[in-house]
């Protein structure tokens, strides 16, 4: 399987520390993929490899291949902001810069160089619309982004991304600040975006995983225990410390 | 939460064997009062068939309820749904005793036509196949289960055995005085046949459960295994 994003014989230590053993699996394009495992088993740093968010950890190194597009994304000659524009991220808490709507979702495409001045209301409007917050703002673009509801921000932030047309979509967490109605929302508009954009998303929220995911990966330890189509997994997984985990039954 | 999903698991359990235990004493009795035209025999396991019918009822709501508030997933999930499939399989089992108890009713007093010999055989075998479906289901017994299956085979062929020789009868001595119960007799060994296709059900169910294939259309999974 050819996909969006190919890990090949990844590893990745934190100092001493290996965090990742022998990870290899690929995510295809448009589909969602959930990471699933308890705390500490390497799942939200496997997504932060995607970015070379670990990069700002001094103490990291690696080894292996993470190709995106087919390109080794932890290449010499890889711009590292530009990878970043290719592949955003949402955090578990939303992050909505200290300063309006507008200006929120208008920071990327200022940053990436949009020169045209004029293009911005347009890229607001469109990344909103797409974000399903449009509606909800769009009298009040000029106001704090900080006064919107943790749903609404986490939206926005989503908005934040696609603003600058990324490809891919990291996910850490999205929901677990978030009420179930605000939860919905965000689950909505990952179906929604779905065939536009390839989404990782790390969740502890097995039900969730079984909601929104196309495949899903369950890592323990820092080793890739498992991974498959998500509907297969929940219904039949192929080894015992998967189903201990999502039946309950682990440790 | 998963120690009550464990325990409600367990409860279930118990309970699909009374109902399935229930389910075996209706078709012994049904087919005792067939052979012995016992007809108050044959009227209690009427009456009974009630009970079975509330035992679906809870067990069926039991299962919603677990899946609606737990979320049972992997062997949990496929043991529910199991569940879910094997009490419809069982109350469809006592029912087909109702039907035989029918018969026997429908008889009455007359003088069988022949003394009973391969519906009793054919219930023997069917009664053994229930008992061990379920042994397959609760101790996730492959080749208990497997053995049901093939049982069935068996039990088709006495099937058509018995109706070729009580047609025979009906044809070659026309006019056949006791066409009416010999037609009564096939259906009853029909209602048997039946039973056992609902127990090779659960044993295919079982295997589902344990192995997470599904393997009732599957003949070449049969081959290979």
């Amino acid at each position: 399987m050819v996909g969006k994003i190919e890990i090949q014989n990844f590893n990745l230590w934190y100092g001493q520390f290996q965090a990742l053993h022998q990870i290899n699996m690929v995510i295809p394009a448009g589909q969602v993929t959930a990471f699933i495992g308890p705390s500490g088993c390497g799942k939200s740093t496997l997504l932060r490899t995607f970015n070379r968010m670990n990069d700002l950890c001094e103490t990291v190194h690696l080894a292996g291949k993470v190709n995106l597009n087919g390109m080794n994304l932890y290449a010499p000659n890889v711009d590292v902001v530009e990878l970043r524009r290719q592949v955003g991220m949402v955090f578990q808490k939303p992050n909505p810069f200290p300063m309006s709507i507008f200006d929120n979702i208008a920071y990327g495409p200022r940053v990436h160089g949009e020169k045209n001045k004029a293009a911005l209301p347009e890229i607001v409007e469109r990344s909103l619309r797409q974000a399903f917050l449009w509606d909800e703002v769009k009298d009040r673009l000029k106001e704090p982004a900080l006064k919107l509801s943790g749903g609404q921000q986490q939206r926005l932030c989503i908005a934040r991304v696609l603003a600058v047309n990324s490809e891919v979509l990291l996910m850490d967490e999205p929901c677990s600040a978030l009420d179930p109605i605000s939860t919905l929302k965000i689950e909505e508009l990952i179906f929604e975006l779905r065939p536009k954009y390839t989404i990782v998303i790390v969740t502890h929220n097995l039900q969730q995983a079984g909601r929104i995911s196309d495949q899903t990966a369950f890592l323990l330890n820092g080793h890739l225990i498992e991974v498959g189509p998500t509907a297969a997994l929940f219904e039949n997984p192929q080894h015992q410390q998967t189903e201990d985990y999502i039946t309950g039954r682990f440790g | 939460m998963r120690g009550t999903l464990n325990e409600q698991l367990q409860e279930l359990r118990k309970d699909l064997l009374k109902m399935g235990s229930l389910m075996e004493e209706a078709i012994s009795k049904a087919i005792r009062s067939l052979a012995t035209q016992d007809l108050q025999l044959a009227r209690e396991v009427v009456v009974a068939d009630t009970t079975i019918d509330s035992f679906e009822d809870t067990l069926e709501a039991r299962c919603l309820n677990i899946l609606a508030l737990q979320n049972p997933v992997a062997i949990d999930l496929r043991e529910i749904t199991t569940i879910l499939k094997i009490i419809t399989d069982l109350e469809r089992m006592a029912d087909e005793a109702v039907n035989i108890a029918e018969v026997t009713i429908v008889i009455g007093t007359d003088p069988l036509l022949k003394p009973l010999e391969d519906i009793p055989m054919m219930s023997q075998l069917a009664i053994k196949m229930v008992t061990k479906c379920l042994d397959a289901f609760v101790n996730h017994d492959l080749d208990l289960a497997k053995e049901v299956a093939a049982s069935d085979t068996t039990v088709d062929r006495l099937y058509s055995q018995l109706f070729a020789e009580l047609t025979d009868l009906i044809t070659q001595r026309s006019p056949f005085p006791q066409t009416k119960q010999a037609i009564e007799l096939i259906f009853a060994a029909r209602y048997l046949e039946r039973i056992a296709d609902h127990a090779t059900n659960i044993a295919e169910r079982t295997i589902y459960m344990v192995t997470g294939q599904r393997v009732s259309h599957r003949r070449e999974w049969w081959k290979e295994n």
